[in-house]
């Protein structure tokens, strides 16, 4: 008898039926899962309308949002100013535009270099385990027992106020939880026989970790990322707000708010308005990982 | 007589420390000096009910975990001084089926990749010839070529663990540790998958060492078998011969445990005695002693030595009586 002839696993009547007609990958599936959630779709939408916003801002703001004017100050919103206008008779409109970009900057920037450490520390922690693991672990373990927006405040602080040494405090700040997730799931991913097969076969630790661990823990790296982008562009209004973030004049959603609170009863818009664009981001952001989630690991749910 | 693979002493121990603020150290010996060789083209079994440290033997030979103490060789080669490019190329010769087709494939891969990364691991094939090779070796395991381009999750039980056979076979290795291959698949399936490895077995003269609890597949796929119990070899030999006239109790009743598919012994199965001890604080003695029913003082203090008068061994004082 040869192979050829060794009967197939398919069903009889059906030879090819469980062998579905159209090959999809594991991340089409993922895609098709997220588009058929509405919820997350809207929130995707708001956020990419946020960053056409922040990159289109010279082009969409109707006045240059640093150009005061003695004849607006703290006007009603009205035609001419849609938000009004805050104490130096700025429009408010062009200062939640343009703080569109400080903010999701800080959101992606920030998190970008938290993954930038967590993920590899995660990853090595856990692949390598022993020593390597205890150590790193126990530097995260304190790092975590600091409340993240105080560990925040006080490197942003060391490294003096402005906005990319916001981004780096706020970055470094949350790195620890993604070290966390990546270690987590590394665990989780190394458990499984094809990582043994391929050391049997013959590829080296390394390869092993980053051709065939790496790409697995991506799927929950990605959502803790979107919903750590959530947490950072609150940070960032945060450290803003306490003078930490963006420099006056250049306008930013948490400095607004904290040029608006002596103004709450007699001007509430100028917090108004920023709150609301925080508001919507952080939500969108926290819709679509969420969303990711359920996408992204059909067996929760 | 030459051997492929020859496995002496061999010790896995595991340590776990646990406890505050006293730590108490547990030590779990899952190997605990097993010894046997396999010879080219030769199907060995080695069963065992869970936990008798039979996978851990599987592993510690192709140096998937570093075991302790004891020796394997591969032909000539030491397996366990091998390093770098030695064990690479040792790794060449050597491959494993894993038991749950479920996740001995990367579900982030197509078919056609895992198939050809041992090729470009190795430096024996790349791009298109290694996407003609990878046909081949579905072709093999009786899967059309077509199947290249899916994903792992297109496919059922049978169908991966064919692909997991063929990842295996990609090296033309001389032997293959095979660890509860069929275990996770069903019945029907299971046929097919045995039907194929016995196929491969003599078309390409490899050598099997086929890890599992299931007496009915191992007598049937096997020419000779090791029993487990506990982390040591206790009953060694020729398929028929063991299963036949069991020398060691353990063998007996685990034979005597595996259901005969006859309806007139319906019924006739011997109730088995008590649970397998844990590996951490295995019984004095012989560890089979407290649920055998030949034990006398002597099995609780003293661990029988291995005899062997024909090719058929068993480490027990007092064996069932021979033929």
């Amino acid at each position: 008898m040869t192979a050829a002839t060794l009967p197939s696993t398919s069903t009889p009547g059906a030879p090819a039926a469980s062998v579905a007609p159209r090959t999809r990958s594991p991340r089409q599936l993922a895609v098709r899962r997220f588009l058929g959630r509405p919820v997350a779709v809207a929130g995707l939408v708001v956020i990419l309308a946020f960053i056409v916003i922040a990159v289109a801002a010279p082009l969409l703001a109707p006045y240059d949002p640093i150009a005061t004017s003695w004849s607006a100050i703290r006007k009603a919103p009205s035609a001419a100013h849609w938000m009004g206008t805050d104490e130096n008779g700025r429009d408010v409109l062009s200062r939640v535009i343009f703080g569109a970009r400080a903010s999701m900057l800080a959101g992606v920037v920030s998190v970008l270099i938290a993954a930038g450490i967590g993920v590899p520390a995660g990853l090595i922690a856990g692949f390598a385990g022993g020593w390597t693991d205890t150590i790193l672990s126990r530097i995260v373990d304190a790092m975590l027992a600091c409340p993240f927006l105080i560990l925040a405040i006080a490197l942003a602080a060391f490294l003096g106020p402005d906005l990319t040494n916001a981004m780096i405090a706020i970055g470094v700040s949350t790195a620890p939880r993604f070290m966390r997730v990546a270690r987590a799931a590394t665990l989780d991913a190394a458990s499984n026989e094809y990582v043994e097969a391929a050391r049997a076969l013959g590829n080296p630790p390394w390869r092993v970790a980053l051709r065939h661990v790496l790409p697995n823990i991506v799927p929950p790296v990605l959502v803790q990322g979107t919903l750590a982008i959530a947490a950072a562009i609150i940070a960032e209004a945060s450290l803003s707000f306490l003078g930490l973030g963006q420099q006056p004049p250049a306008p930013s959603w948490g400095s607004m708010l904290n040029a608006a609170q002596r103004f709450l009863s007699q001007a509430p818009w100028l917090a108004i308005f920023p709150g609301l664009a925080i508001f919507l981001v952080v939500l969108s952001f926290n819709l679509v990982g969420d969303g990711l989630r359920d996408a992204l690991d059909p067996r929760r749910r | 007589m030459s051997h492929v693979l020859q496995v002496a002493g061999l010790k896995k121990h595991f340590t776990v420390t646990k406890g505050f603020p006293k730590p108490v150290t547990t030590i779990v010996r899952a190997v605990d000096g097993v010894d046997f060789a396999v010879q080219p083209a030769e199907a060995f079994g080695l069963v065992g009910e869970s936990g008798c440290g039979k996978s851990t033997v599987a592993r510690a030979a192709l140096r998937l975990i570093e075991p302790d103490a004891g020796s394997v060789r591969f032909g000539d080669t030491d397996v366990l001084a091998a390093r770098g490019g030695a064990l690479r190329r040792l790794r060449r010769r050597m491959q494993i089926v894993f038991q749950d087709p479920y996740s001995s494939l990367n579900p982030r891969r197509t078919i056609g990749r895992t198939l050809a990364e041992p090729l470009s691991v190795h430096g024996i094939a790349r791009g298109r010839a290694a996407r003609e090779q990878a046909g081949a070796l579905l072709a093999e395991v009786g899967l059309p070529e077509t199947a290249l381009d899916r994903y792992p999750h297109e496919f059922s039980g049978g169908q991966r663990q064919r692909i997991g056979i063929a990842r295996a076979l990609a090296l033309q290795p001389e032997l293959i540790v095979a660890d509860e291959p069929v275990s996770a698949l069903d019945v029907s399936v299971q046929a097919q998958v045995l039907l194929l490895l016995r196929e491969l077995q003599s078309r390409r003269g490899l050598a099997f060492v086929f890890v599992s609890h299931d007496l009915g597949v191992v007598r049937w796929f096997c020419a000779r078998v090791a029993v487990m119990y506990l982390g040591r070899i206790v009953e060694q030999g020729p398929v028929a011969e063991v299963f036949a006239r069991p020398r060691h109790p353990y063998t007996r009743m685990l034979r005597d445990a595996s259901p005969i598919p006859d309806p007139s012994q319906r019924g006739v199965l011997p109730r088995v005695v008590g649970e397998i001890p844990s590996a951490a604080a295995p019984p004095p003695g012989c560890h089979f002693h407290p649920r055998c029913p030949r034990a006398t003082d002597r099995c609780t203090q003293e661990y029988p030595a291995w005899t062997d008068p024909d090719g058929h061994g068993f480490a027990c004082h007092h064996p069932e009586p021979a033929g």
